[in-house]
Parts: C-alpha cells; sequence; structure tokens
C-alpha cells in the first residue's frame, strides 16, 4: 500500500524540517526578545528600531522574505554564510536567517503582550531596591512574561514549523520540497499529500500539547 | 563671615537625611505637591497623613524618584536626587522602600526575595546573602516561610517579607507607602509590630499611613497634608490633642469619633 514511498527518503526530509524548525525556533527566540526589550526601553531610538523593525518584517510575505535571502543576500550582495561553495548548505542557512527575521517580529509581539501582564508594582519594587533597567527586565519582568506567554509562543512555534516548507522556495530539501517531487513522479497524490500532512502533525501536535502543560506548570501564581 | 561659617556649621550638624525643598509636582491639571517643604534629621520618625488624594503616597514615591517632580529639589544624605541610570539607582539602593500591594517578586521564593538585591546590586556573595535573608526573616517572624513563594503567604506575611527584603540593603532610610492599607485587620497588628521595633532601633522612616495608634506611639512628628499642601507639622500629642488648623480638626473628628 505505501510502496510509492520506496526509493524516497521521507525521514530525512522530515529531519531537515525539524532542523530548520529548532535552529529558526531559537534564533527567532533570542532576536524576539532583544526586539521585544527594545520595544519597552526608555531609549526612544531602540523604541522606534523596534516598532520599525515588527511593523514591515510582519506584514511582507514570508516567501517575498526567503526568495530575497537568495537572490537579494546571496547572489547580488554575495553573503555566503560561511558556505560559498556548497548551494545546499548555504539555502539551508539562508532559509534559516529568513524564518528567524520574520518569526522573530511574532515572538517579540508575544513577549510584549506578556510583559504588559506583569504588574508595574514588580518593576517599581525592582527599581526601588537599585536593580538598573536592564536587570529589571531580565530578572524581574522577562522571567514572568515569559511563563505567562508560552501558550501564544506554541501558536508561533507551530505556525513556523508548517512556514519551513517555504524553504523548498530556494530548493532546500525539506519534506514540502520532497513531497512536490514525488507528486511529480508518483500516480497516488492524494496518498502522498496525506503522509506530509500527517507527518506535520506528527511535529506540530505534540508540540502544542507540551508547551500547553508547560503553560500551566510554570503559571506565576498571584 | 561669621555669619557665613554659622550657617554652614548649622547644616553639617543638622545631620538632615531627607531634604525637600518647594518641590511641585502636577498630574495633567491637578496639582498634586504644592512647594513641599520638608526635612528629615537621621534616625527620625515621620508619619504622614491625611485624606485620600491629598498627595501622601506621591510625596513618598518622590524620594526614591518612583515620582518625578516637575521642579524644586530632593537631597538624600546631602546628594541631590539622580536624574536617571546608576547613579540613581546607587541611591535607590538606599533608601528602601515598601508598598500598599507588597510588591514581592512574584516568580522567586521568600529567601529569593531578600536575596536578590544583596546578589545583584551590593554584590554579596550568595552564602553571605543567604545568611542575612535569613536572619532577617526571623526578625520580622517569618523565617519558616522561607522556601515558599509569595502567593502563598497572608497578606501580613508577604509585607513583613517586603520589609526584610528592604532592610537586606541596609538602607539609611525606609519609606513606608501605607503598609497596612491592604491588609485584613486581623494582620495589621503584626506589621505594625516589625514597625514599631524598627522605630525603637533607631531607623530613620517616613511612614504615610491611616493607622493613627502607630502616629500617635511611634512617630516623632506628624506631617499632615491636604490637597497637595503640607497643613500641619508637629509631635503627635500636641497634633492629636490640640490641632491647630480647621482642616486637621475637620480630618481628625471623622477618624476619631468612633
Amino acid at each position: 500500500m505505501f510502496d510509492f514511498l520506496e526509493g524516497y527518503d521521507v525521514l530525512g526530509a522530515f529531519w531537515t524540517t525539524v532542523q530548520l524548525t529548532l535552529l529558526s525556533a531559537v534564533g527567532s527566540l533570542i532576536w524576539g526578545t532583544l526586539l521585544a526589550a527594545m520595544r519597552v526601553s526608555p531609549v526612544p531610538l531602540m523604541r522606534g528600531f523596534g516598532t520599525a523593525y515588527v511593523n514591515i518584517v510582519r506584514n511582507i510575505p514570508l516567501t517575498v522574505i526567503i526568495v530575497f535571502t537568495s537572490i537579494g543576500l546571496a547572489d547580488i550582495f554575495r553573503v555566503t554564510l560561511g558556505a560559498a561553495d556548497d548551494f545546499e548548505a548555504l539555502s539551508f542557512r539562508l532559509s534559516i536567517l529568513g524564518f528567524v527575521a520574520y518569526t522573530a517580529a511574532f515572538v517579540c509581539e508575544a513577549i510584549r503582550s506578556g510583559i504588559n501582564t506583569v504588574p508595574v508594582g514588580q518593576a517599581e519594587a525592582a527599581r526601588a531596591i537599585g536593580l538598573s533597567f536592564t536587570q529589571v527586565l531580565w530578572l524581574i519582568v522577562l522571567p514572568q512574561a515569559f511563563r505567562s506567554v508560552i501558550g501564544p509562543l506554541a501558536n508561533v512555534l507551530i505556525a513556523l514549523t508548517k512556514n519551513t516548507t517555504v524553504a523548498a522556495a530556494i530548493g532546500v530539501a525539506e519534506a514540502a520540497t520532497l513531497m512536490k517531487e514525488m507528486i511529480e513522479n508518483e500516480a497516488q497524490t492524494l496518498a502522498i499529500g496525506a503522509v506530509f500532512a500527517f507527518g506535520f502533525v506528527v511535529l506540530t501536535l505534540p508540540t502544542g500539547l507540551f508547551l500547553g502543560w508547560l503553560s500551566k506548570r510554570l503559571a506565576v501564581k498571584r | 563671615m561669621t555669619k557665613v561659617s554659622v550657617a554652614k556649621e548649622d547644616v553639617a550638624a543638622s545631620g538632615d537625611l531627607v531634604v525637600l525643598k518647594s518641590v511641585n509636582k502636577h498630574f495633567g491639571a491637578l496639582h498634586v505637591l504644592q512647594d513641599i517643604d520638608l526635612t528629615i534629621a537621621r534616625g527620625e520618625v515621620v508619619v504622614v497623613i491625611g485624606p485620600s488624594g491629598s498627595g501622601k503616597s506621591t510625596l513618598c514615591r518622590a524620594i526614591n524618584r518612583l515620582e518625578t517632580i516637575d521642579s524644586g529639589a530632593i537631597a538624600i544624605d546631602g546628594k541631590p536626587l539622580p536624574a536617571e541610570g546608576k547613579e540613581l539607582a546607587r541611591l535607590r539602593a538606599d533608601v528602601g522602600m515598601v508598598f500598599q500591594s507588597f510588591n514581592l517578586f512574584a516568580h522567586k521564593t521568600v529567601l529569593e526575595n531578600v536575596m536578590l538585591g544583596q546578589i545583584k546590586v551590593r554584590k554579596a556573595d550568595k552564602k553571605k546573602a543567604e545568611e542575612k535573608a535569613r536572619g532577617l526573616l526571623d526578625r520580622v517572624g517569618v523565617a519558616n516561610q522561607a522556601d515558599k513563594y509569595p502567593a502563598q503567604l497572608s497578606g501580613g506575611q508577604q509585607q513583613r517579607v517586603a520589609i526584610a527584603r528592604a532592610l537586606a540593603m541596609d538602607p539609611k532610610v525606609m519609606l513606608f507607602d501605607e503598609p497596612t492599607s491592604a491588609l485584613d485587620p486581623e494582620m495589621i497588628n503584626e506589621v505594625l509590630e516589625v514597625m514599631q521595633q524598627l522605630a525603637r532601633d533607631g531607623m530613620t522612616m517616613i511612614v504615610v499611613t491611616h493607622e493613627m495608634g502607630f502616629a500617635r506611639s511611634a512617630a516623632n512628628r506628624v506631617v499632615f497634608m491636604a490637597d497637595g499642601k503640607i497643613v500641619e507639622e508637629a509631635v503627635p500629642d500636641q497634633f492629636f490633642s490640640n490641632p491647630r488648623s480647621d482642616r486637621a480638626k475637620d480630618f481628625l473628628s471623622k477618624i476619631l469619633h468612633h
């Protein structure tokens, strides 16, 4: 029944998807947190940059961003990311750069809404014992903000997992690329679609359930 | 010549810890602090009372610049209050603050709450900070709650932890912004007792409160505020038995007659 899978490395393709997701998730979590810190900072220039970044980047289609990393950054500006002669590695790294740039805008907004759930008295008490702005943010506000937005961040992570299929546009050998190839070569198009749909559900469903459980467990009691 | 040196000696000998000079602040059209002049000497306990909206809390919060002021000057231990940045943080570390709503760090245990400032601001090593924190928690009577989270404690216990957290910084002066106003009646005394003990130990304290009993027994001076102004300043006995201003008489008649 599943003999149409023979000769294709489905697991390998999904492994690339997982790698794209995890690396982009870590990158966008870091960059998104920094953006959120900028957006609440007392320095007007930083606030302005954060706001402009989020509003521009989240409104550009992801496909445009990913294609730009390839034909813009790589072909025109000669960005090599340490992989000048290896086309596969280069597209892989470029796509992660694009995913981080894009997803960070959503991570930033999730975290910023979390910051708004932390009572202002928490920051006041922290300032009153002599902590600096950065210390107040990293030691008191962000840890509480993170715990309150694990749910929304899970949504962003699930969206990111599925968004990695856009990397097919610049030839990264992930799940969607393989699916397209198989549909061209095999007759069982419906079954192929079902296999890949199932593969993504296998990746994202446990993620959502686990993070849902974690968000309950880590909720800050007031 | 002689006159100048006398004036200098006066300032030096006075030992004033907190000095406010013609402080003004507006919230939009509301003039919440109007030409406030107030001087607090080392070791003095000053209780600020007055009706709601009179500006007492704003005054208290202006002293460590949680509220900015529009004009005038505030100095602590001879140093003018810096505007922002590291200098301000350093000064705040020397000024303990206790809030109406406790504001314990909700994601940290009681012990961590009291250790945090020592480690991150005073750069104390962890072991010494813990030792001191446990000592302070014992002093305010919540040593057995050290490993719990703030939400697991009663209001009175939380407020005593908040006092310990402020004391851990070895402050020069302690500000109390209505420390018992959010507490159930049976928990007010346990907090007031800790504050009484602090006052007896010689801590300089500025206390905004509605607890007239505390004002009578622990204060060196009562400052009565109304409509953004300091209306009357007196020793507690004189203020409560023989207030001079009509505004104070009116206020006291409303709160003391039942």
